[in-house]
């Protein structure tokens, strides 16, 4: 539901139902909401069962990617005889987005639950969770969960009687975006720097401390319980029609609407109603200018495109900008674009992790260039500069931060030219000083 | 470019007006691993194969203990877990949540992505400059109470403006808020 707003009739509320329901942060109180049953079904069920149905339910990861859960987890090697890791990451920085916090602050069972059922489906006996450093609250209150199914022995050496080990480790970040990134988070649970790694190998076959690891986002492991115990066909019956994107999806609203927060819908589900029936549209007065769909790492869509837009997977590449983590940001007509996009590459500049030259320098040089040319001291050439260094980071390095990068400044300029030029014939007071 | 650099930026993250990183004189410096704390370090090494990876948990240790990691406490992490000092420094160095100098008895982290940016962040950010008398960001009050950073995005964009203090979340402050939020912390 839309945390903190009461439910909208056209959202379908499946992981949100206990949003700002504090009892529910209990064990006792997940039991009695149901809880813990996916698990014990899971738990009498075979690991390639589990993969099986999830497979079939066509979940797909929550936290940006898009990729097929249980191929993923098909991936990790069976009988090798080597240790597996179930890692669940809930290093959720991406700008606009909030939904995971709000899974761990309000059904952190539910989430123990998911990563429970995904560590036995890959063989794993050891998951880490990994929290965000600046997520202080949510840590708190994971802490206490896994303490208490520990307690409760739904955790430990004897799942629930069943002779089964699963362990959960709670591992905090300490402020790097990167770590978002799967290698770059293996990497820190490791006592490394957060820098990601060359793929291949992939994680499946030599992931954390080397060893075949399933690494999956907080929303997605949280969706897999419900799957468990209601099957996958009930999953793939919360469908508009696409059967490559099943099941709901949270998305984040936030910036220029009347009610920000997390709106749970069927993927499928057009923007606009997501935009307007549900976060309430722009503030009196104002009309919105542009939206960015999934994370402030995809494209900028304007107002008429995000109006136009199927919200699923396909739907959204579609209208020329991707689902990502469906964190919505919003911007109305009050909004400074090129401040704003400047910001954004502002961010990527600061956790460009800088082993790769093309992100160090590319995100760097971008924002000096940006920062110019809002202080009045852009040059004719700058937003062809602007565009070529986008260029030049565009799938040319080990992870896709400096691809994120690009995604704001390249569709920037193509939607919002005009305010770039404005700038730079001086028709605009600058919004920076000149140092 | 050094012409048309921009926007004016307070001293990076941990920075002092000496540089370098904080020391601290070795007769004074008491290790964090003992008693407690050792028997927690110890608790943690049973939930990796490496002890390597407790150094994000140790270097949390420290700060929590100590409100920032020194020269002194990096020498004791790489003791304690097998690795060299430099190596512990290259990872201090990487992580921005910790501290390689002193800062003040609370620490105020204010959101300015862009989401936030939007919603008026940099006058939350203005009004703690002034009412924490810090006067810029990154340097401590002279009473040594407040430190005020700026932060990129604290995921929770839809509560805009989130503050960090210490280890206390805040949700929606407004530049009319920050006065009454600053007397809860002495």
């Amino acid at each position: 539901m839309g945390y903190p707003h009461p439910p909208h009739p056209k959202e379908t509320v499946v992981l949100s139902k206990h949003f700002g329901d504090a009892e529910a942060r209990t064990f006792e109180g997940w039991v009695t909401r149901g809880g813990y049953e996916g698990l014990k079904k899971a738990l009498g069920m075979t690991p390639e069962q589990i993969i099986e149905e999830v497979k079939a339910s066509g979940l797909r990861g929550r936290g940006g990617a898009g990729f097929p859960t249980g191929l993923k987890w098909s991936f990790v090697p069976k009988n090798d005889g080597k240790p597996h890791y179930l890692v669940c990451n809930a290093d959720e920085s991406e700008p606009g987005t909030f939904k995971d916090r709000e899974i761990m602050r309000w059904t952190p069972h539910g989430l123990i639950e998911g990563v429970a059922i995904a560590a036995y489906a890959i063989g794993s006996e050891r998951a880490y969770i990994y929290i965000r450093g600046e997520f202080t609250e949510p840590w708190r209150i994971m802490s206490a969960a896994v303490e208490e199914a520990y307690r409760h022995g739904a955790l430990g050496g004897n799942v629930f009687g069943t002779g089964k080990r699963i362990d959960i480790t709670l591992h905090r970040g300490a402020g790097a975006y990167i770590c978002g990134e799967e290698t770059a988070l293996l990497n820190s649970i490791e006592g490394k720097r957060g820098n990601p790694r060359i793929k291949p190998p992939f994680p499946a076959i030599a992931g954390l401390f080397g060893m075949p690891t399933a690494v999956n986002n907080v929303e997605t492991l949280a969706a897999v319980p419900h799957i468990i115990l209601r099957g996958a066909a009930w999953y793939t019956g919360l469908c508009l029609g696409n059967p490559k994107s099943t099941g709901t999806k949270l998305v984040s609203i936030c910036g220029h609407v009347q009610r920000p927060g997390n709106y749970e819908v069927t993927l499928g589900t057009p923007l606009k109603e997501i935009l307007y029936d549900m976060a309430g549209g722009p503030r009196p007065g104002r009309r919105i200018k542009a939206v960015i769909p999934g994370g402030s790492s995809v494209p900028i869509l304007t107002a008429e495109e995000a109006d136009a837009t199927i919200f699923d997977y396909e739907g959204v590449v579609a209208a020329g900008s991707m689902l990502g983590s469906a964190g919505m940001i919003v911007m109305d007509d009050t909004t400074d674009m090129v401040y704003q996009i400047m910001r954004l590459a502002r961010f990527y500049a600061h956790e460009s992790c800088a082993q790769c030259t093309q992100c160090r320098e590319g995100t760097a040089w971008s924002t000096r260039i940006l920062e110019r040319i809002l202080a009045g001291n852009g040059k004719p050439e700058d937003l062809e500069l602007l565009l070529d260094l986008a260029d030049n980071m565009t799938g040319k390095t080990i992870c896709v931060l400096s691809d994120s990068c690009a995604a704001p400044i390249v569709s920037g300029i193509k939607k919002f030219r005009g305010e770039f030029e404005a700038y730079l014939k001086k028709l605009r007071q600058p919004a920076l000083v000149a140092v | 470019m050094s012409d048309t650099v921009g926007a004016p930026r307070g001293p990076q993250r941990g920075a002092s007006a000496h540089g370098g990183h904080g020391t601290e004189a070795d007769a004074a410096y008491q290790p964090v691993f003992v008693g407690e704390t050792r028997a927690k370090l110890e608790k943690l090494f049973e939930q990796y194969p490496t002890k390597q990876a407790c150094l994000l948990p140790a270097l949390w240790m420290v700060q929590e203990q100590r409100g920032w990691i020194s020269e002194r406490a990096i020498g004791e992490v790489a003791e304690v877990l097998g690795l060299t000092p430099a190596y512990v420094k290259g990872v201090v160095t990487f992580y921005t949540m910790y501290h390689t100098h002193p800062v003040g008895r609370h620490f105020i982290q204010v959101c300015t992505t862009s989401p936030c940016n939007i919603c008026g962040a940099e006058d939350v950010v203005k009004a703690f400059l002034q009412h924490t008398g810090c006067g810029e960001l990154g340097a401590t009050s002279a009473d040594g109470r407040f430190t005020v950073i700026e932060v990129e995005c604290l995921g929770a964009c839809g509560f805009a403006t989130p503050v960090l203090i210490d280890d206390d979340f805040h949700e929606s402050v407004t530049p009319e808020g920050v006065p009454a939020l600053l007397q809860r912390y002495k």
